[in-house]
């Protein structure tokens, strides 16, 4: 009997703490920015796009980011890709392209454009923005997403927050790991599901959740969709400030 | 006259070689004009077509930010309109286009494209927007070019969903319906684009009252008053297409160039063997009382009449060519405008009374010169050498 106790403890838990009080919508949207934004990070991932022929291609990157707007992108892979560069530096994306051994700006409206083909455009490639500085969240209810109970929250963009992509979100957060594992991103007008984000593994690396798989769909476009793997993260890294200079895209 | 008759009883009496030297001449003459009408028929049409399809009559009022070669300052190239435009805007006088990017999403496949908003009832620009009306759908109607429907397999009646940016960079999306295809040789009012009611992309946008440029239908007298807005002119709008023009000419010259010097060559190879098998008739011409400078002139001027036979010559054969060209054209396999051309698959010659009377008189000239010159070496003739055939 004495053994059994930790296990009927254990399976009294999910119970437990279900009954705790609900957090606010606020504070929901705070526990997945601390979950979900870096202050410095270095990551290598795989991003695997699958075509609507069922087609996979796979492209593998490093990245280095540090703050919300500051970011590199660097792929590794394939042959053809190799060597590309994207640095994110406030609202403008500087891309290199070793083959023309040219740096480019990318703004406005290309930022929201495709990354190589994949359901992630350049923003959400370096996208580490805090939702509770861009959106107001309330709690419209709970759900059960990949058997994980949630909360499902609607956000809609402050009046006064600055250049918002997404409008309105509907999200599922996990109720104990605080992440995001359901998103979907609509248009201004509340009704055009624009893109479905889904995180469909995650790691936990030290005291933080954070996503290993996740899954990108432009729902507008065909296709399969784009899996986005994170390889290894670190946090809270030593960047060099260089690093995150134009200059710096052709070494 | 004695001389005219002489030149030309000399020059008959030549025979085959007269003949020979005037259809190589007359043949040279037919390909300068089929080749320059050629020229400016595709001037004429580019300009004609760019003019009143693409840029309006009186040119056009940019944003200062605007570059059309650039997407990336379209973003911000948005102001409301100029104050002096507000009576002919009212009047749909002007043409107000703003310019967007967007993304759709024909048969799923995402395409950029630029999203167009124009004022349906305007008149500078020579575009359908007339049939940018709301259809039975109730959708925002949207008019595209013929190329922007095969690329994207849409046709009329279709809905499409477009996707863009408002003022604040937010997404927003809606459905769209196609309610014209139209047809047109200018393909920069027609590939990766759709035009929609300006109202209603200054409505989606969040840019009441904002253009990104206007089409005008008299140039603009003087300066814009807000420095926000530039003038261009159609010699501005035009540069690119002029400079073409005077590279094709160019190229075109050299050739006809070529084409004419072997043609020159042999009036002047002719006239040289007339002058040095010919000295004994120049000798009795002298020694019957013509002076040196009338003997040039005869020789001269019998050089001179291949020219002009080659013009009648020219004119009778390239007759029925001149007039194919002008009124069925040529054909280009594949099409011009797939070169980025605003011609269409057809160019049809173009003769000016420029092109026509220039052209004769420029060669006509170049003929009497070539005569001419071998005939200077009469001047250093003795009247007895001559006789003696030295």
């Amino acid at each position: 009997m004495k053994n059994l106790l930790p296990l009927l403890f254990l399976g009294a838990l999910p119970g437990m703490i279900l009954a705790q009080p609900q957090p606010s919508a606020e504070e929901i949207l705070r526990r997945i920015d601390k979950q979900m934004v870096t202050e410095s990070a270095e990551a290598t991932a795989t991003m695997i796009i699958t075509n609507r022929r069922g087609r996979e291609t796979r492209i593998t990157s490093r990245s280095w980011s540090k703050g919300e707007n500051t970011s590199l992108v660097e792929y590794l892979s394939p042959a053809r890709e190799k060597g590309v560069k994207m640095l994110r530096l406030e609202d403008v994306l500087w891309m290199y392209t070793p083959s023309a051994d040219r740096v480019i700006q990318i703004s406005g409206h290309m930022l929201r454009q495709s990354v190589s083909g994949s359901d992630l455009s350049y923003e959400d490639m370096v996208d580490n923005g805090k939702l509770l500085d861009i959106y107001d969240a309330a709690v419209v209810g709970e759900d059960v997403f990949m058997d994980r109970p949630c909360y499902v929250l609607r956000l809609r963009a402050k009046d006064d927050a600055a250049e918002v992509t997404y409008a309105q979100r509907k999200i599922w957060v996990d109720k104990m790991r605080y992440l995001p594992l359901k998103e979907e991103r609509y248009a201004k007008n509340g009704s055009t599901l624009l893109k479905l984000f889904e995180i469909r593994e995650v790691m936990k690396i030290g005291d933080r959740w954070y996503p290993k798989e996740m899954y990108f769909k432009d729902v507008l476009a065909n296709g399969q969709g784009t899996r986005y793997i994170m390889d290894d993260i670190k946090f809270d890294v030593d960047i060099p400030d260089y690093l995150f200079t134009k200059a710096a895209l052709r070494e | 006259m004695i001389l005219f008759k002489l030149a030309w009883r000399n020059l008959v009496g030549a025979g085959l070689r007269t003949w020979l030297n005037v259809l190589v001449l007359a043949m040279a003459f037919i390909l300068m004009i089929w080749g320059k009408s050629v020229v400016d028929g595709m001037a004429y049409q580019l300009y004609d077509a760019m003019t009143n399809i693409e840029f309006g009559k009186g040119g056009q009022l940019w944003h200062s930010e605007f570059d059309p070669l650039d997407p990336l300052t379209i973003e911000d190239a948005h102001a409301v309109y100029p104050e002096e435009l507000a009576g002919r805007i009212a009047t749909d006088d002007v043409a107000t286009i703003l310019v967007r990017q967007g993304t759709i999403y024909p048969e799923g496949r995402m395409q950029t494209i630029m999203i167009k908003g124009i004022n349906p009832g305007q008149k500078a620009m020579d575009l359908p927007t007339d049939k940018i009306v709301v259809g039975s759908t109730g959708l925002t109607p949207a008019l595209i070019g013929q190329k922007m429907a095969n690329k994207t397999g849409l046709t009329q009646g279709d809905l499409l969903t477009v996707r863009w940016r408002d003022a604040g960079g937010t997404f927003d999306a809606r459905d769209v319906e196609i309610v014209h295809i139209m047809n047109t040789v200018v393909q920069t009012v027609d590939k990766n684009q759709i035009w929609i009611p300006i109202a209603d992309l200054q409505l989606m946008s969040d840019m009441d009252g904002q253009a990104t440029m206007i089409a005008l239908t008299q140039p603009f007298e003087g300066t814009p008053s807000s420095p926000v807005w530039v003038y261009r002119d159609l010699d501005f709008l035009l540069r690119d297409t002029q400079e073409l023009i005077t590279a094709k000419n160019a190229g075109g010259n050299i050739m006809y160039g070529i084409l004419f010097a072997i043609a020159l060559l042999a009036i002047f190879d002719t006239q040289v063997l007339s002058i040095f098998r010919r000295k004994k008739e120049m000798g009795t011409l002298m020694a019957m009382g013509l002076t040196r400078a009338k003997v040039i002139g005869l020789f001269t001027l019998e050089g001179s009449m291949n020219g002009l036979l080659a013009f009648g010559a020219g004119f009778i054969l390239g007759s029925p060519l001149f007039y194919y060209m002008a009124v069925h054209g040529y054909t280009v396999p594949g099409g011009m405008d797939d070169l980025g051309m605003a011609l269409g698959n057809t160019i049809y010659a173009k003769y000016g009374a420029g092109l026509m009377l220039g052209t004769t008189s420029l060669l006509f000239a170049t003929v009497v010169l070539v005569s001419w010159l071998p005939t200077r070496k009469i001047s250093k003739l003795t009247p007895t050498d001559a006789l003696r055939g030295k």
